[in-house]
């Protein structure tokens, strides 16, 4: 490995410098350093990532009904209605269009995988940077709370806290702010370790503490020296979180904790009305919410997974020796972006 | 510490170098232990805050069916009408005694059902952890063996498929499939009726069904018991299988690329052997210790496999109590997972320490 390296590498974690704007952006550097297999992955990620954002942006435009739909002008479309011309995907146990909840489905994950995450990010880097810059017993005693948090199922906590928040059962913004919710507090643990350590590696550099002698406040330090530099591996557990998210979504709403049919269109609830087909050999109501499912957090991981393997040294894949002369400079400034990332425990 | 010891020189200074690596050793499993109690303790204050954040569990369970003077009667019968922390204690001192509580809707101790039903998740876990090993170690190895080639690019999106499909739709397809187009397996449920009698009749009976068909000794019973864990044991098996290939596989590249390996690699030892002589090993601790926090995913997956497959274990039973509204239940046996999840983790941890003398930090 070292022999493949030009030594001017950065040691810390700065971005390249040769790096415009463009080349600083976090998926996109990942993208220009990625080679082979790995690029192949990446690429098919983001495009899934950009297709599941896409439609849930123009779902309005692409679903032929709305999600709680249950009849047009010729009529109702009745239940559980094999696939046809106009049901492509057939009718559900309820009388709905399967295509069009699967099509409307994408903006509730969405919303919901956005609002879990922002909520915990902000939430656990700031508990992050405080316990680490901090520490004391403030510090122990959040690490053990969120070891503890930490090792709990999280569909399990996810239940309990969409029962808190929501009694179960809710509108569009309460479902998902309660499956949210849910998933933040599951979360925020997650961030919470990583920018814990990370700060207080960077506690200790030569920066920090002349920042100190200039007589720079600790919020000041905190959040201009020390998270700058803390964030690196962030898009990486954003991007496994965001996956992890849409998962929990879709478990609650199966054990029919998710959001009422008539108040958003959601997968995990259109699997769980499907349980009782597939017994009598009726598919198509479970298999298209189940594959929307899963290429969505394909997509995700698969990005996540491949921002994960660049940033770890050993498992970059790397050019053919033919290359090198011509990719050394690449593989240098890529090999000094990132050590090990924790992220492999959970996920 | 004194780790760097060289086999040769086994003689002398074992004894020292043993005893400073048990003290070592002993302080950690005290300490470890010693972390379950405030563990335990969070988790459980957590669910007793949250839970009683959305008021008594009685109007929960049964607002609309009682009147208003019934419905005083029975929270103060039941104590909720006093202060919380009142309750709080007298809670954690329930807990400390292991009583959990009784459920509501059919006023059962929380403890009985766990005994009841623990037998059925547990085998369910264990019937999935045969799956994940099965499945995902000889794949990691495989995949790290021949890295950066086709297979192992097949092999990682399948990693990636195994965890991207929720447990829940697998059961779906698997269900759709091998029982009901197929028909080689049965739909639902854990046993045939008339195995589940016969087995009732046993004086010794666990509840995992598995040793009672076993004690019953017939052949016919034990393949009617298997036959309705194979699907189960997949759905939720496979998930965890892609978490071990990933990480055997990443492991795997990475003792591949240690000096020892060069070494062995540069006396001509074939690549495959490498793998399997040479990189496999060190590569397995990390797998134990990703248990503990795989049996955090399994159970919550437990519960979704449960349902999907009416599988009479816990989660089983809590998604009923959920229904229900029954949040005394539920407490109860989130209560009881967690204390579950707290110890495996130490026994996990434990087991960790002894193989591997680095996490004893």
């Amino acid at each position: 490995m070292a022999t493949e390296l030009v030594p001017s590498g950065h040691p810390t974690t700065l971005p390249p410098a040769n790096g415009s704007f463009w080349g600083r952006l976090p998926v996109l550097k990942q993208l220009r350093q990625s080679v082979g297999l790995q690029r192949g992955m990446l690429v098919a990620g983001l495009a899934i990532t950009a297709l599941f954002l896409l439609v849930a942006a123009f779902a309005p435009l692409i679903a032929p009904y709305g999600f709680a739909q249950l009849r047009d002008d010729s009529g109702p479309f009745g239940a559980q209605q094999p696939p046809s011309a106009t049901h492509i995907m057939g009718t559900t146990v309820g009388g709905y269009d399967v295509f069009s909840r699967v099509i409307w489905g994408t903006q509730t994950a969405v919303l919901v995988i956005v609002v879990a995450v922002v909520f915990s990010i902000f939430i656990g880097i700031l508990l992050g940077l405080v316990s680490g810059y901090i520490g004391g017993w403030l510090d122990r005693v959040l690490v053990v709370i969120g070891d503890a948090v930490y090792a709990f199922p999280s569909l399990l906590l996810a239940i309990v806290l969409s029962i808190v928040i929501s009694g179960g059962q809710s509108s569009l913004w309460g479902g998902i702010f309660a499956a949210a919710l849910s998933i933040t507090v599951v979360f925020i643990p997650q961030y919470y370790r990583v920018i814990r350590a990370e700060t207080i590696r960077i506690k200790a550099e030569p920066y920090v503490e002349s920042a100190k002698m200039l007589g720079a406040s600790a919020p000041r330090i905190m959040f201009r020296h020390v998270l700058r530099n803390a964030t690196r591996t962030l898009p990486i557990i954003f991007t496994l979180n965001s996956s992890e998210a849409l998962l929990t979504l879709a478990g609650l709403g199966f054990l029919g904790f998710g959001i009422e049919p008539t108040a958003a269109a959601e997968w995990g609830y259109d699997l769980n009305k499907a349980l009782s087909d597939v017994t009598s050999g009726i598919w198509w109501t479970a298999l298209y919410p189940g594959l929307a499912i899963v290429l969505a957090v394909l997509g995700i991981t698969l990005v996540g997974e491949s921002l994960n393997d660049l940033a770890d040294p050993r498992l970059r894949a790397r050019r053919r020796v033919k290359a090198r002369a011509t990719t050394a400079t690449t593989t240098a400034t890529a090999a000094a972006a990132a050590p090990d990332t924790t992220t492999e425990e959970k996920s | 510490m004194t780790t760097g010891l060289l086999p040769s020189d086994a003689t002398s200074p074992v004894a020292p170098a043993r005893r400073s690596a048990g003290g070592g050793l002993g302080r950690y499993l005290l300490v470890r232990f010693l972390l379950i109690f405030p563990t335990i303790f969070i988790l459980v204050t957590l669910v007793f805050l949250l839970m009683r954040t959305i008021g008594d569990p009685i109007t929960a369970a049964q607002g609309g069916r009682l009147t208003a003077d019934q419905l005083a009667e029975r929270i103060s019968a039941a104590g909720y009408d006093r202060p919380v922390f009142v309750q709080y204690v007298e809670y954690l001192g329930q807990i400390f005694t292991g009583n959990f509580g009784n459920t509501i809707s059919d006023n059962r101790p929380v403890t009985e059902v766990l005994l009841t039903y623990g037998g059925a998740t547990l085998e369910l876990a264990f019937y999935a952890l045969i799956v994940a090993f099965i499945v995902g170690i000889p794949l990691g190895m495989l995949a790290a063996s021949l890295r950066d080639r086709a297979p192992d690019a097949f092999l990682r999106i399948f990693a990636i498929l195994c965890y991207a499909t929720p447990v829940f739709f697998a059961g779906l397809l698997l269900k759709l499939v091998f029982s009901v187009w197929l028909q080689w397996l049965p739909v639902a449920g854990r046993a045939s009726t008339r195995t589940e009698l016969a087995m009732q009749t046993l004086p010794n009976k666990t509840g995992i069904y598995l040793i009672d068909s076993i004690m019953l000794g017939s052949p016919t019973a034990i393949g009617d018991v298997l036959s309705h864990a194979v699907l189960p044991g997949i759905a939720l098996g496979l998930l965890t299988a892609g978490v071990f290939l990933r990480l055997v596989r990443t492991n795997v590249i990475g003792t591949l690329g240690t000096d020892y390996v060069d070494a062995a690699r540069s006396r001509g030892v074939s690549e495959f052997r490498l793998v399997r002589k040479h990189a496999y090993r060190p590569a397995l601790i990390p797998i134990i210790t990703v248990i503990g926090l795989q049996i955090a995913l399994l159970l919550g997956g437990a519960v979704l496999t449960e349902t999907t497959f009416e599988w009479k274990g816990l989660g089983f039973q809590l998604a009923g109590y959920l229904a229900a509204r029954d949040f005394v239940a539920v407490q109860g046996i989130v209560a009881l997972l967690a204390v579950f999840v707290a110890l495996t983790n130490f026994v996990v941890d434990v087991i960790a320490a002894v193989i591997d003398p680095r996490v004893r930090y």
